[in-house]
């Protein structure tokens, strides 16, 4: 069996908060990301999915270097990424790059398209001058945009337009990984379809995987063989598409599918909806034991006080894992 | 008669690259007890149509013309402190962030209560008994201690249920909630749409709910209105309109919505190009230059929006695929 193209074992991100001792030791920790274990395979994507406070955007940021990995480990064809230095990373940047969430905020002002895509290149040590113009003109038709606007800065442009000159500048270095945090959410839906499906054509052309961050369920189910559920910091829940759409196994995974609209007013009024109580714990004080316990609709299925005294490991069953005590 | 009736109602900008028509003469009427879902993309004019039914909209650059009869009067003629008496009282509105539209400064209690003293002249004891059973009714816990609370303690699901139980403190006719759940997450946002409905059954508030998200319309409103570049451009019915959509752009819209059951193996059906500037506006339909079955003459004069021929329908395209339209027109 081949190795995956990318192995997270373990992965594990506190912060430090509040008020800080004489040591200067933090007194508190923020468990952002507590535990996340998955592997990805070359060409293939897995969709990360949760709501807001649950800690996938950090696990993106941890996974691709932005965040010191607080333990845990993240291997790229085998070779261990946490522990290298930044002049270590650099042939990685080049295979793992990253989209963003905010169209706006991720591109500079101030450098015209050419500049923004001639600094990986140049970065990455990717041809001459004239060899490098020809790429960035490239990279623009692969992503429907005007070769003629190579010149233009980013406010010349749409929300939809700016997220695929940001799609353009991650392909630059012809990366293996691109993870890719809530690329289309900023979006407005006709123009989310676009980018969405952009992002499926470039997977074919050049092959690429994507570590996919959305809260949009429908959206992940559209662009990824695999999905992992996370909820507090942990993952509850990892399948392949279908099997997790069709048959959730994880009490958590079955309220946030039935908690998703439908855009189709007969289905809306038939289909049960299972509407959690409570809002979503604070990491700074996760419950104890299963971090779903107090919210879950089946806790009275598992005998005893299981649920809130042992937290549930993540058990590979088959294609397909979960994180419950339920049998 | 119906409890509020839109006619020709335009709100435009005066503004350095020209004239913004944000809203561009809509007309419509609502029922009493009924939801209208108003959908369209950002910058399609929806929210702005919502403030103006309140005489929001600032001024200067706003200029608004058109009429709004609500309850047999006509709002859009009120003076200043006569719309101030309406506002929060027979119409309230809950907006789309409930972080930025709480006071900060103020606890729970103080800005709840505010409401009953100004509009039903309670005592502040009385206002803060009736706040906390309000607190109550939307699902809140411990509504006396909530009232002490300022609104950074609450969370976000919870700063909004305080946000719907202030709209609701004056049983307003007619409640505008303007992308209510958008800033939550979804497991939230059933909750709240759920006690939105529950409020609606129990008092028979009139809604209207803007949003940009079909899902939560198809499940909340009797009727929609989808709005593109400042007008309404096909309104019926939700589960016939959801079934048959007729406008062009209503039907892109709906195809390139991914859903959870939809075919993963195409690629998602999505409208090209990008909606237009409202400074510069295209001549004739608006939605001509990404139109799939637009003709030359689409271009040159902007349609209306008329009845198809199906009760409780209409649209703006005049090449939209109905049948007693198309037999009408030799």
């Amino acid at each position: 069996m081949t190795r995956p193209l990318l192995e997270v074992q373990e992965l594990t991100k506190h912060f430090p908060v509040g008020p800080r001792t004489l040591m200067g030791k933090a007194q508190q920790h923020l468990r952002a990301v507590d535990g996340v274990s998955f592997n990805i395979e070359r060409g293939l994507s897995l969709g990360l999915v949760g709501e807001s406070g649950c800690g996938k955007s950090t696990c993106a940021r941890t996974i691709v270097g932005l965040h010191p990995a607080t333990s845990g480990s993240v291997r790229y064809e085998g070779t261990e990424l946490t522990t290298l230095s930044r002049r270590g990373w650099l042939p990685y940047r080049r295979k793992i790059q990253m989209i963003f969430q905010d169209p706006y905020a991720s591109l500079d002002p101030r450098q015209t398209v050419a500049q923004i895509l001639d600094e990986p290149l140049k970065l990455f040590g990717l041809g001459r001058p004239r060899e490098r113009r020809l790429r960035i003109l490239s990279l623009l038709e692969a992503v429907g945009l005007n070769p003629r606007h190579v010149q233009r800065y980013p406010h010349e442009f749409s929300g939809g337009q700016r997220q695929r000159i940001g799609i353009a500048r991650a392909l630059a270095g012809e990366p293996d990984l691109i993870v890719c945090d809530e690329p289309v959410s900023a979006l407005d839906v006709s123009i989310q379809a676009q980018i969405v499906n952009l992002l499926g054509e470039l997977r074919e052309r050049f092959d690429l995987a994507y570590l996919f961050i959305a809260h949009d369920l429908a959206v992940v189910r559209h662009l990824c063989e695999r999905i992992a559920v996370m909820y507090l910091g942990r993952l509850v829940e990892e399948a392949p598409r279908e099997e997790l759409f069709k048959n959730p196994a994880h009490p958590y995974t079955k309220a946030l599918l039935s908690a998703v609209p439908y855009p189709d007013p007969e289905v809306e009024r038939t289909r049960e909806r299972i509407v959690l109580g409570g809002d979503v714990p604070s990491p700074l004080t996760p419950p104890s034991g299963c971090p779903f316990h107090p919210r879950c609709h089946q806790v009275g299925e598992v005998s005893g006080d299981r649920c809130s005294r042992e937290v549930p490991a993540l058990v590979h069953e088959g294609q397909r894992s979960r994180a419950c005590h339920l049998d | 008669m119906a409890l509020l009736t839109v006619k020709d109602l335009a709100v435009r900008f005066e503004t350095h690259h020209g004239t913004v028509r944000a809203v561009d003469g809509i007309s419509f009427d609502m029922e009493e007890g009924e939801t209208l879902g108003l959908v369209g993309e950002s910058g399609s004019g929806k929210s702005v149509t919502n403030l103006a039914l309140l005489g929001l909209i600032p001024s200067p650059p706003g200029v608004m013309s058109g009429q709004v009869h609500f309850d047999g009067q006509e709002i859009s003629a009120l003076s200043e402190p006569e719309l101030r008496k309406v506002r929060g009282n027979r119409i309230a509105m809950i907006f789309q962030d409930p972080m930025t539209s709480l006071n900060p400064l103020l606890t729970i209690g103080r800005q709840m209560t505010e409401v009953l003293e100004l509009h039903k002249g309670r005592s502040r004891s009385e206002a803060l008994r009736l706040s906390a059973t309000g607190l109550g009714e939307v699902g809140l816990s411990e509504p006396e201690k909530r009232l002490a609370q300022y609104p950074h303690e609450l969370s976000g699901g919870m700063r909004q249920r305080v946000m719907i139980a202030m709209g609701l403190l004056c049983e307003p006719r007619l409640l505008l909630a303007d992308e209510p759940t958008t800033a939550l997450d979804v497991t939230i946002q059933a909750q709240i749409l759920e006690l939105m409905a529950e409020v609606q059954r129990k008092h028979g508030t009139a809604i209207i709910l803007v949003t940009h998200d079909l899902g939560v319309v198809a499940g909340t409103a009797d009727r929609v209105a989808v709005m593109y570049a400042g007008r309404i451009v096909e309104e019926g019915p939700t589960s016939q309109l959801f079934q048959t959509p007729h406008h062009p752009y209503t039907q892109g819209l709906l195809s390139s919505v991914p859903r959870l059951d939809s075919d993963t193996s195409h690629d998602l059906s999505s409208i090209p190009g990008t909606p237009p500037d409202l400074a510069d506006m295209p001549s004739g339909c608006a939605f001509a230059p990404r139109c799939p079955i637009a003709q030359p003459e689409c271009t040159k004069t902007r349609p209306g929006l008329l009845p198809s021929g199906i009760a409780g329908r209409s649209n703006a395209c005049p090449l939209a695929a109905s049948p007693s339209q198309t037999e009408a027109r030799p």
